[in-house]
């Protein structure tokens, strides 16, 4: 009974952590389909955190802080495109100067605005947050464990973004295998000669799976700030960018296996905060840092080919180049 | 293919960073002023707190010495072809080396302490950089990614062993004990003091010659030998260098194995240097402040050198600009850094077309 209860609240854990890790890698998903490394997923979710958190304390609106946050990220993702598509940097010099600039951007006006240390106000006013949403009679199915417990603690108790990110998935399949848009978005990513033959334009492709990653950071940071907690404080996305480029790239560029890989390292991280100073049977106290790293051990296993193989879309980090 | 455009050598390698370092340094003044604050003097506070009195002097050159340790780890990199983002992680696991053998030959003179110590930051430095390597050369996994998961298996491990092995009894703060006195690093104004020169107490110590010497050593390396001559044949063009015999999975692990070890060295500075024991997140960003290097000092030893100073008065003076305009703080010199990186990196096409037109329409009367 109780590791029942147990059990069902570390799924529940689970999803909540897994949520902004799945908009982040759906986001890097389209990037990197269209033939760009995305490793400025941390700066972007960042950078929308902020922005969310900023507009949100101030506006008293949480939706406004969404609209913020999206506007952010795509910015800079418009920025990360401007440097990889436009002028033909290098990709991962990009991503990196973005998520470094704005590591410091963000407390830097924080302090200037808020003076608060470089946080921002905390958002405990109606409606400056994403809350969970009530489900009906959640809380007389409470008292049953079984289907009661589940419903209330794992289908139901979660915010709006949450439900969001779970339709996601099916959502970007669809896109990605079954339009014309993702058919194209997968050429771009693999034969951009063969795209440019065929009379469609590479770099607006490119700039649209960019401005897509945007939106979608822009969510997955809205959530960080305004609905997992209550405002923005200093380097809060704490690398989970990097973790859900290795989710991506653990679930092979594809949707649904990333859906997978992000419960997976989101399990991982919610039974190192539940394992954190208890006792195991047989092997005694796991110390929390060897969970921690484990999604990254995996996918560098992933990536050696010792579990699996990861091949990735074949033009990635390329700059694409018209032919004259 | 239409190729970047070419420059004359020396706009190559002066005027485009130059004018990449202004363009970032102007965007810098722009977020100074909507902070509400002047640039110019800001400008002029930062200039003053990075050298502005030997003890200022003192913290840029020491914080420098870290930054040319990092900037030639990724440089050597860059040269075989191969962007080594985890000169971070490699610093980490490179100062534990260092700092374990501090600890275990505390009580030896320093002659003893000091060869041992450099090789184990090398050794330690190179073996966390040996797996990416091997697995980009054998397995063909993606060096960039490896060495970023690698930045966070290095802090994991790190945390573990201070929390749980190396912390001094009885402590809260997961830190070793402190070096015995043959594991310092000499302080400058030491040696300065010993021919009679006075100069402030800093944490700027002979690691900063150590690391003149790597850069020396690097360019000699790159420049002047033959495995320098097929490391960048291999950086260049992968394909030629498997005509000219060279084995480019060959060249991949020596690199980042030579990359690994010179980002070990910035335990000599930092730690033997500085803190003068383990502790936490000592390299503190060192390993990405190496790439803003590296991309400013297109990849050449000096340039290295005196980018990795620039960074270091960024550093120096940053904190002093925090203390007299209360409205900025540290992280502007991060913005600043990142901005470094955009434009003297992902950008760097950005004015190289029109500066190629500007210096043909020069020359073409």
């Amino acid at each position: 009974m109780e590791t029942y209860t147990l059990i069902v609240l570390l799924l529940a854990a689970t999803i909540r952590v897994a949520t902004p890790l799945l908009l982040a890698a759906i986001a890097g998903m389209f990037s990197e389909r269209s033939g760009i490394i995305d490793l400025g997923l941390e700066g972007k979710m960042l950078g929308a955190a902020f922005a969310a958190a900023s507009v949100s304390a101030v506006t008293g609106s949480a939706w406004l802080g969404l609209g913020a946050g999206i506007l952010t990220a795509v910015a800079l993702a418009l920025l990360i495109g401007f440097a990889c598509i436009t002028h033909r940097g290098n990709q991962v010099v990009a991503g990196m100067a973005v998520t470094i600039m704005v590591s410091g951007l963000g407390p830097t006006l924080g302090l200037a605005w808020f003076n608060l240390g470089g946080q921002t106000p905390q958002l405990d006013g109606p409606g400056q947050r994403f809350t969970e949403l009530a489900w009906p009679w959640a809380e007389q199915a409470r008292a049953l464990p079984f289907p009661g417990l589940l419903y209330a603690e794992l289908l139901g108790g979660h915010n709006l973004i949450v439900y969001l990110a779970a339709a996601l998935v099916p959502f970007s399949a669809w896109v990605l295998y079954r339009t014309r848009f993702g058919l194209r978005l997968r050429a771009v990513g693999e034969n951009p000669h063969a795209v440019d033959t065929a009379g469609i334009s590479v770099n607006a492709l490119r700039y649209q799976a960019v401005a897509i990653s945007g939106v979608l950071c822009g969510v997955a940071g809205t959530y960080l700030s305004t609905a997992a907690s209550a405002g923005f404080v200093r380097d809060m996305t704490a690398g989970k960018g990097y973790l859900a480029l290795a989710a991506l790239i653990f679930g092979k560029w594809r949707p649904w296996p990333t859906l997978g890989a992000c419960l997976l390292f989101a399990f991982t991280d919610a039974l190192a905060t539940r394992l954190q100073g208890v006792a195991l049977p047989i092997v005694g106290v796991i110390p929390v840092q060897f969970i921690l790293a484990l999604p990254y051990v995996l996918t560098v296993l992933l990536l050696a080919g010792f579990v699996g193989k990861a091949v990735a879309p074949k033009a990635i980090g390329v700059p694409y180049a018209k032919e004259k | 293919m239409s190729a970047p455009a070419k420059l004359p050598r020396w706009a190559e390698l002066g005027l485009l960073p130059a004018i990449n370092l202004v363009a970032a340094l102007l965007l810098s003044g722009v977020v100074v002023r909507i902070l509400g604050e002047n640039p110019w003097s800001a400008f002029k506070l930062l200039a003053s707190g990075a050298f502005g009195s030997q003890d200022s002097i003192g913290y840029t050159l020491y914080y420098a010495t870290n930054f040319i340790f990092t900037g030639l780890a990724v440089a050597v990199a860059y040269h075989a072809g191969l962007f080594n983002i985890g000169a971070e992680g490699q610093a980490y696991i490179g100062g534990l080396g260092t700092g374990l053998v501090c600890l275990w030959l505390g009580a030896a003179p320093f002659w003893v302490v000091f060869p041992l110590a450099v090789l184990a930051g090398a050794v330690f430095g190179a073996a966390w950089a040996f797996i990416p390597a091997w697995l980009q050369a054998r397995r063909g996994s993606h060096i960039v990614i490896t060495t970023i998961m690698f930045n966070f298996i290095a802090s994991a491990l790190m945390t573990y062993l201070l929390v749980n092995v190396l912390i001094k009894p009885g402590q809260q703060s997961p830190e070793s004990r402190e070096f015995a006195p043959g594991a310092f690093m000499p302080p400058i104004h030491e040696l300065l003091g010993r021919v009679g020169i006075a100069f402030t107490a800093t944490p700027f110590n002979f690691a900063f010659v150590l690391a003149l010497v790597a850069a020396a050593l690097v360019w000699l390396f790159i420049w002047r030998t033959r495995w320098g001559y097929a490391l960048r044949v291999a950086g260049e063009n992968a394909a030629a260098a498997v005509y000219a015999g060279i084995s480019p999975p060959r060249i991949t692990i020596g690199a980042m194995l030579l990359s690994g070890a010179l980002a070990g060295g910035l335990g000599l500075n930092e730690l033997m240097g500085a803190q003068h024991r383990l502790l936490l997140d000592f390299p503190g960003g060192a390993g990405f402040v190496g790439i803003a290097v590296a991309l400013m000092g297109r990849n050449h030893p000096v340039g290295i050198v005196l980018a990795a100073v620039l960074f270091g008065a960024l550093y120096q003076g940053g904190s002093q600009l925090s203390f007299d305009m209360p409205k900025i703080n540290r992280d502007m010199v991060v913005v600043i850094q990142g901005l470094v990186i955009l434009l003297c990196g992902a950008m760097e096409n950005l004015f190289r077309g029109p500066l190629a037109a500007l210096l043909r329409r020069r020359d073409v009367p």
